[in-house]
């Protein structure tokens, strides 16, 4: 019940707020977090609760984006239209790379999942239609009800997160997660006990897949541009895991703290010193915390607070 | 468009290019192959040597390959220090090494990447040397002097390490480690000093591939991704650890990427090595020949 109010308390403020006249700068930095908050929240869902390891965030994240302008340029889709078109393609996608969790754990899923990433990078370089190698300049309808579209983007992707982390949630204290957890520690053993563990995955992946790319949708429209080297580029790979990591895998609070705090700090230190060094910072942050406090900061509070949950 | 004389000339250029991605992949070939360690930043750590070497090259005059070997002695201490700190923090706890061990090395290819684009921008940089830009003529075919530079090394690189896992004592140790940890512990061998010994060969042979990289082809700091795809198709398709079966691996990678070039254009290229990676995931996950 908490947790509705507190969804609840969320969309109200992400739709109020670009309705006030606030600085336009908030909302255009505001989205790349929330949108963090989604990716880091659906990787969560396989990575941290089923512990099988996806580099492909940019693959989902990019199918998501490319249906997106697919769906405009081809039927002048609306936004919802192209978000559920590309929650579709990803959740396809994700059940693809599913099938791999069949024959391949650990670093060759992993692997297999970066393999995923360019082979789509690659087809969209040579698809002419939705642009090819230079990329595809796109015009913005006109938007409704907010000033600007960056403003309705906003909110959309507030209400997006909330949905995410929702699902993610259900996901984790439903009979799903309990069977994803058994099967990350041991599947043989989870099978054996009963857990439908092929079906498990295969949810897992599908959903993990079309939250990924529903967070992508809007993207195209957020730049009003699109381009396969940087919808593709692997450092939403380093988003999403490292948000998961640094924030703690085995709640579906930890990737929304993790997004949060490497969103906004991304955002900080690309305006303020350069956007080599975010990702640089990323990196670090990444490292130190497998390194040091491999139960995220999650794992610190519960470590240094031991009476509260 | 097709014809048998394009065919050979694919053929060719496969084979020294095949050679090449045998030589880059060695190094992974024994870090991951033999012991096990998700080693995904084995393309950062060979692009680092390229910098290296372009360093060494730019400043003092050197030979690219000489540039490279010397570097091997740095890189060969900077991997005993990444396997030690590997293996205190991860496989010692040895409770999910899995993802955090992965994380980990996603994260330091990413640092190096980074902080070479912080040192160096990302501008392509290349070396100079008297084999390189020249090309000698075979009947009706131009080969370039700098792939049949790498291609001798390459073969030397495998031929040696191939020997060496096979014949001296060490070689053999490492090759035990990684049939069976145990068994060699209780022989009375420290399998950790044996595998920071190989480890650090590996990376030691990443310095001279680094250097045979940017003989090749220029160099910027996001090239890695690219061989990410290229060192572990390689590594999976040869079966894991198998040193003659890795340069085999390379041939068939060279060969269908040059085919795949020709027919179909630069632009399909990159997607050739994460494609044949797939396939042999989903097909022959143990290689064509597994240990």
């Amino acid at each position: 019940m908490k947790f509705w109010i507190g969804a609840a308390i969320t969309v109200v403020v992400g739709v109020g707020l670009p309705l006030m006249p606030l600085n336009e700068y908030l909302f255009y930095a505001g989205y790349m977090v929330l949108s963090f908050v989604v990716l880091a929240t659906a990787w969560n869902i396989l990575g941290g609760y089923a512990g099988y390891v996806n580099f492909g965030p940019p693959a989902f994240f990019g199918i998501g984006a490319y249906s997106a302008v697919l769906l405009f340029k081809w039927l002048q889709a609306p936004l919802v239209v192209q978000i559920a078109g590309a929650a579709l393609m990803g959740g396809l996608l994700g059940f693809g790379v599913g099938l791999l969790t069949l024959r391949l754990r650990g670093i060759f899923f992993a692997i297999a999942t970066v393999a995923v990433v360019f082979i789509m990078e690659t087809l969209m370089v040579n698809w002419r239609y939705v642009g090819g190698a230079t990329g595809l300049q796109i015009l913005r309808p006109p938007v409704e009800v907010f000033d600007t579209y960056t403003r309705m983007l906003f909110a959309v992707m507030t209400v997006m997160s909330v949905a995410a982390v929702a699902i993610a949630r259900y996901i984790q204290v439903s009979w799903i997660g309990r069977g994803l957890r058994a099967l990350r520690d041991s599947e043989d053993a989870a099978e054996c006990s009963g857990v439908p563990t092929l079906k498990l995955k295969l949810f897992a992946c599908a959903v993990s897949g079309a939250l990924m790319a529903a967070a992508g949708a809007p993207m195209p429209m957020y730049l009003s541009f699109i381009e396969p080297a940087s919808t593709f580029n692997l450092s939403y790979t380093i988003a999403a895991l490292g948000s998961a990591i640094i924030g703690g895998m085995v709640h579906w609070a930890g990737p929304i703290i993790g997004a949060i705090l490497l969103g906004t700090l991304q955002q900080v230190v690309t305006v303020t010193i350069s956007s080599e060094i975010n990702v640089l910072v990323v990196g670090v942050l990444l490292v130190v915390f497998v390194v040091a406090a491999p139960e995220g900061i999650l794992g610190l509070i519960k470590k240094y607070f031991p009476g509260k949950k | 468009m097709f014809s048998l004389d394009l065919l050979f000339e694919a053929l060719l250029f496969g084979v020294l290019l095949g050679c090449f991605y045998a030589a880059v992949s060695i190094g992974l070939s024994v870090s991951f192959g033999l012991l096990d360690v998700p080693h995904v930043a084995h393309p950062a750590i060979m692009v680092l040597g390229s910098y290296g070497t372009w360093i060494i090259a730019g400043k003092l005059g050197w030979d690219p390959l000489l540039a490279g070997a010397v570097l091997m002695i740095p890189f060969f201490l900077l991997g005993v220090a990444i396997y030690r700190f590997y293996y205190e923090v991860f496989e010692k706890r040895g409770t999910d090494a899995g993802v955090r061990g992965l994380a980990f090395f996603f994260g330091l290819a990413f640092i190096i990447e980074v902080g070479l684009i912080l040192a160096f921008g990302v501008d392509q940089r290349s070396v100079e040397a008297a084999y390189i830009g020249k090309s000698f003529q075979v009947g009706e075919y131009r080969i370039p002097m700098r792939m049949v530079v790498a291609f001798a090394v390459a073969l030397i690189l495998t031929f040696s390490l191939s020997f060496y896992l096979s014949k001296t004592f060490t070689g053999r140790a490492i090759k035990a480690v990684a049939q069976d940890e145990p068994a060699l512990r209780l022989m009375g061998a420290n399998p950790v000093r044996i595998k920071q010994w190989a480890f650090g060969i590996a990376t030691g042979v990443s310095a001279l591939a680094g250097a045979m990289l940017i003989i090749i082809s220029p160099v910027e700091p996001a090239i890695d991704r690219l061989y990410i795809g290229r060192t572990f198709c390689v590594v999976v398709l040869a079966g894991l650890g198998s040193m003659t079966g890795t340069l085999a691996a390379g041939l068939i990678l060279g060969i269908v990427e040059s085919i795949v070039l020709m027919l179909f254009g630069a632009s399909w290229a990159p997607a050739v090595a994460f494609s044949l990676l797939l396939i042999v995931l989903g097909i022959r996950p143990q290689g064509l020949f597994g240990r």
